[in-house]
């Protein structure tokens, strides 16, 4: 129960793909976010890069920290109005230099704690960022997000 | 295999299997060499196209899979040589991927090879782990790492240079891709990347290891990726490719004074 209740509230989820690294998954999905934001919804992103972690730095929190709450963790608030929501692991590392280097199960499980232990509260859009791929973090994520609103996906590219 | 050179990157989209591809034709040029191409990249396997080898099956025979052959003295094996159709998705968690990483490693025929060359996903996953694992019972002579100038690239290098230093992997130098345009009309320079922070150049710095080279952003490189065809042959006029040919030549020097070294010690 506690589970679904995290995500609850939140009423549409949007993951931003790509395949290809480096097209501007993480700037499109921290744009977005913001313009969403302009617009007077209530915004989170859920940073699954675990590798790559961007959004943090191109929100200027990347010193920020989590903390704990009964029902789960509660995500940094970023932007001009501190009102995004934001968890990524960049905000669980000692040192924003360590590398995560985890094989697959191991990320699995973060993830699935990312989706279902955040506390988001009431959101009008939740914004998935993802790492370049179709791997364990994007099996993962869909898997997780399965029994919740998708609305759907947005690919990124570049030309060539 | 003589020399093995990993091409790392961290971050997506910085010219990984550009400059893997472009060290292996580099190296190749001397026709007595023999050169290796291993694509590990089994998500999005780029090399195939970037060597114009796409279409291209794998064969197999009593002494293993053969690698595909671009030239007599360069061989190439990707993943991407093993779907039906190039825009199959290869949906692999982990351990499946691990598992191919190592056929490739154990079953292709690649004969006395002088360099092999392994092209990377981005990341510090199970790809990188497996690599390093399995190729740790020969030698790596180290790795290049490829960035491109923007503090959103380096923050994820820096972390994997620091992957490096943990599974004990020498770093050859970093390679900083797209680093600057010149307008081939008004000849005018811009950074069309700005380095914020710096750049490669200040982040070797800081972090002690050898920055290879700076590439500027040159369209034509995309171009002959996307057509299979080796920009150092369609541009050798390019400030690209003086920088590629600087980079390659000190790459090589570094696998060779390396080479010397171990003989000494042997």
């Amino acid at each position: 129960i506690a589970e679904r209740a995290n995500l609850a509230g939140v009423r549409h989820i949007l993951l931003v793909l790509s395949g290809k690294g480096g097209v501007g998954k993480s700037t499109l999905s921290t744009e977005l976010a913001l313009a969403l934001r302009h617009a007077g919804k209530r915004v989170g992103i859920l940073d699954v890069d675990l590798c790559g972690p961007s959004i943090p730095r191109m929100l200027r929190v990347q010193d920020s920290a989590v903390h704990q709450c009964d029902s789960g963790w509660v995500p940094v608030l970023a932007g001009q109005d501190k009102a995004i929501a934001l968890m990524s692991i960049g905000f669980l590392l000692e040192r924003p230099d360590d590398a995560v280097v985890w094989r697959g199960p191991k990320k699995n499980a973060l993830i699935k704690q990312f989706v279902t232990d955040v506390a988001w509260g009431e959101l009008d859009f939740l914004i998935v960022d993802t790492p370049p791929g179709t791997s364990d973090e994007h099996i993962s994520t869909v898997e997780a997000l399965r029994p919740y609103q998708l609305l759907g996906a947005v690919l990124v590219t570049t030309p060539q | 295999v003589r020399h093995t050179v990993l091409v790392l990157s961290g971050k997506g989209g910085v010219g990984k299997s550009t400059f893997s591809a472009l060290l292996a034709h580099g190296l190749a040029a001397d026709e007595t060499k023999q050169v290796a191409l291993l694509d590990i990249d089994i998500c999005g396997p780029s090399i195939p196209k970037i060597m114009g080898l796409e279409g291209e099956q794998v064969h197999q025979s009593g002494s293993g899979w053969s690698p595909v052959y671009v030239e007599e003295n360069l061989g190439v094996m990707s993943v991407g040589f093993l779907l039906s159709s190039p825009d199959d998705a290869v949906i692999w968690r982990g351990p499946k991927k691990n598992g191919l990483i190592k056929q490739f490693l154990r079953d292709v025929d690649w004969g006395e090879v002088d360099y092999l060359i392994v092209d990377t996903p981005p990341g510090t996953s199970d790809e990188h782990l497996s690599i390093v694992q399995y190729l740790s019972a020969t030698h790596i002579d180290g790795a290049v790492i490829v960035t491109t100038p923007q503090e959103v690239s380096l923050q994820d290098v820096r972390k994997e240079i620091n992957f490096c230093h943990k599974v004990k992997l020498p770093i050859i130098g970093v390679v900083e891709n797209m680093s600057g345009f010149v307008c081939p009309k008004c000849k005018n320079e811009s950074q069309i990347f700005p380095p914020t922070t710096g750049g490669a150049e200040k982040m070797c710095q800081n972090l002690s290891v050898s920055l290879l080279g700076k590439v500027p952003l040159d369209p034509q490189i995309g171009k002959s990726c996307d057509r299979g065809q080796s920009f150092l042959a369609e541009a050798p006029e390019s400030p690209a490719t003086l920088s590629y040919r600087n980079i390659i030549q000190r790459i090589q020097e570094y696998c060779e004074q390396h080479h010397l070294q171990e003989e000494k010690i042997m």
